[in-house]
């Protein structure tokens, strides 16, 4: 597999022009116009090494893992266990059994509600989440809490996008059982205080779920620094493959739940009347997995690292701000989510003009930002909007790749005049 | 930009800014609720029929451009057609938006959503208020979604 070829920078900072070399992507046109892909909240491009990695397992040694005692079955559970240390690194995690493989940040929420919430919810218990959340965090708590006779309650935002921390303690209580917010805001880009959200959760032995989808792929993380029970992220945010997402949560709490699905993998011995169930991760993962999924994330994680969260985060933050910058020109439009902290998502509205207009014609100079309400739909209805459009910027984007954004949007106006 | 004038013709943008007939209708005795769940436009129509007739006809909602625009031309197209010859209208109207005929078979201004064609992803907005009608035509009263 060869390596990312990415020089070291001389001083702090990304060399945009090597790394945009690295997606073969971003050579494609669109509209005969260059590819300016802004809807990384939505999926990221892959480097060719994760790509590579796809195919290296396909034509080499695809093969069933922890299963056969043959040489590719061994290869691939090889590759695909590093690849669980290397999503145990990333995050801090203390053991790599508490890295558990998952389709997606919403089946490892979902994972979260119906293994803790079914074992531990009672009638009159309360699950609290943010008026921020996707719905992928806020429908699996609907449903446990609908079985359960549960209490499912909203931390409110202001209007410019923020959580309510004071309503947040207010509501917390003695029935509180679980906490379960995003990091970041895919609708509004609010990076929340998640330390002082666990803290507080904690000082009534509520478990607190975080959504790290939309930060992962931004920002370094420290599982154990932030005391957090569960943290779950999407490879194909991460610029992995779709289909892999990882779900941490800690050890002993992991032990001490029933196992998800049924099936292969998750179990030590069957019989008809018996079934014995394996041990962390494995109990959380029945049947065959997304092998080359995991392999793949592997890579990707293998490719940000070296790149450096450490860059990335500071890059994304110059391009953010030249963005919202450039934007904030027009008096036709609006951004929706003005948080004090936020990562590189910036949702908008336009006078008079809907958003699936504007993406539309911002299409059309080949412009991919998304267009909708973002599977936030209680965002929108907070800010009365039935939509937005969203730019969300990666570490390959430019700041030429803004100023088009910005002619784009001249040309929306000038279509509806 | 020319693909982009044959969507947005000035008299789309005409009935997105100024849509007509965009109220209740008071003396409705149909109505129905259209929404397309993946992004979020809502419509409702509402409908007088008489005697097999489409005595009158009205719209609230929100929705792009196109949807509103679309809405608005449909609720002046139907007016006072058979509810036999509301529904062809809308096989021709549904015909031209995903490019099945290019003719204008007697679509007066609806013709102006040609366009659509080149834009496949923007054919449900186009048709959402029509689905909704239809929907009202059917019943006395629900909800449809589309897509």
């Amino acid at each position: 597999m060869p390596a990312a070829d990415l020089r070291l920078p001389e001083r702090a900072g990304l060399d945009v022009e090597q790394i945009r070399r690295d997606f073969p992507i971003l050579r494609e046109k669109v509209n005969d116009n260059p590819l300016v892909y802004l809807d990384n909240a939505a999926t990221a491009q892959k480097p060719q090494v994760v790509i590579d990695a796809i195919q290296q397992y396909y034509q080499s040694y695809n093969s069933n893992i922890h299963r056969g005692v043959h040489h590719l079955s061994q290869q691939a559970t090889e590759a695909y266990e590093k690849a669980r240390v290397k999503a145990q690194r990333l995050l801090n995690a203390p053991e790599s059994r508490e890295i558990i493989f998952v389709r997606s940040t919403t089946e490892a929420i979902n994972l979260v509600a119906q293994t803790y919430g079914r074992k531990h919810l009672q009638a009159g218990d309360e699950v609290l989440i943010s008026a921020m959340e996707h719905h992928s965090n806020i429908v699996p708590w609907q449903m446990i809490c609908q079985e359960k006779e549960a209490r499912l309650r909203v931390i409110p935002i202001n209007d410019k996008g923020e959580l309510l921390l004071e309503e947040f303690e207010r509501l917390l209580n003695e029935r509180t059982r679980v906490v379960a917010v995003t990091h970041v805001s895919n609708a509004l880009g609010t990076i929340n205080p998640i330390e002082q959200i666990i803290e507080k959760a904690h000082q009534y032995d509520a478990v607190v779920v975080i959504d790290g989808a939309q930060a992962a792929p931004h920002m370094a993380l420290d599982v154990q620094a932030l005391d957090c029970d569960f943290y779950a992220f999407s490879g194909h945010k991460f610029y992995g493959p779709t289909g892999v997402g990882i779900l941490y949560g800690k050890g002993d709490l992991l032990d001490s739940l029933p196992p998800y699905q049924g099936g292969g993998e998750m179990i030590l011995s069957v019989s008809f009347e018996k079934t014995t169930y394996n041990v962390v991760p494995h109990k959380f993962e029945a049947g065959t997995p997304n092998i080359v999924g995991g392999i793949a994330l592997g890579a990707a994680i293998d490719y940000v690292n070296e790149v450096g969260l450490e860059n990335i985060g500071p890059y994304e933050d110059e391009l953010f701000g030249y963005a919202t910058e450039q934007l904030s020109q027009f008096s036709e439009l609006k951004i929706i989510g003005t948080a004090e902290l936020k990562a590189s998502i910036i949702s908008f509205v336009m006078d008079g003009i809907h958003a699936h207009d504007a993406g539309t014609i911002l299409d059309q100079d080949g412009i991919a930002v998304r267009t909708g309400h973002h599977c936030a739909q209680p965002v929108m209805d907070h800010f009365q909007v039935p939509a937005t459009s969203r730019a969300s910027f990666a570490f390959y984007n430019t700041k030429e790749e803004v100023d088009i954004l910005v002619q784009g949007i001249r040309k929306v106006i000038e279509v509806f005049k | 930009m020319s693909h982009l004038r044959d969507l947005y013709q000035e008299v789309i943008l005409d009935h997105s800014k100024s849509p007509r007939n965009f109220s209740e209708l008071c003396d409705a005795n149909r109505k129905a609720d259209g929404h397309n769940p993946l992004c979020g436009d809502k419509v409702t129509v509402y409908l007088k029929l008489n005697d097999g007739m489409v005595e009158d006809v009205s719209f609230t909602g929100v929705g792009c451009a196109i949807s509103t625009a679309s809405a608005s031309l449909m609720t002046q197209a139907v007016k006072g057609k058979s509810l036999a010859a509301a529904n062809e209208l809308f096989n021709r109207f549904h015909g031209l938006v995903t490019g099945k005929i290019d003719e204008e078979q007697n679509l007066g201004e609806l013709v102006v959503f040609q366009g659509v064609s080149e834009f496949p992803v923007r054919v449900k907005c186009a048709t959402l208020a029509w689905h909704t009608l239809q929907s009202a035509l059917e019943k006395a009263e629900g909800s449809i979604s589309k897509e």
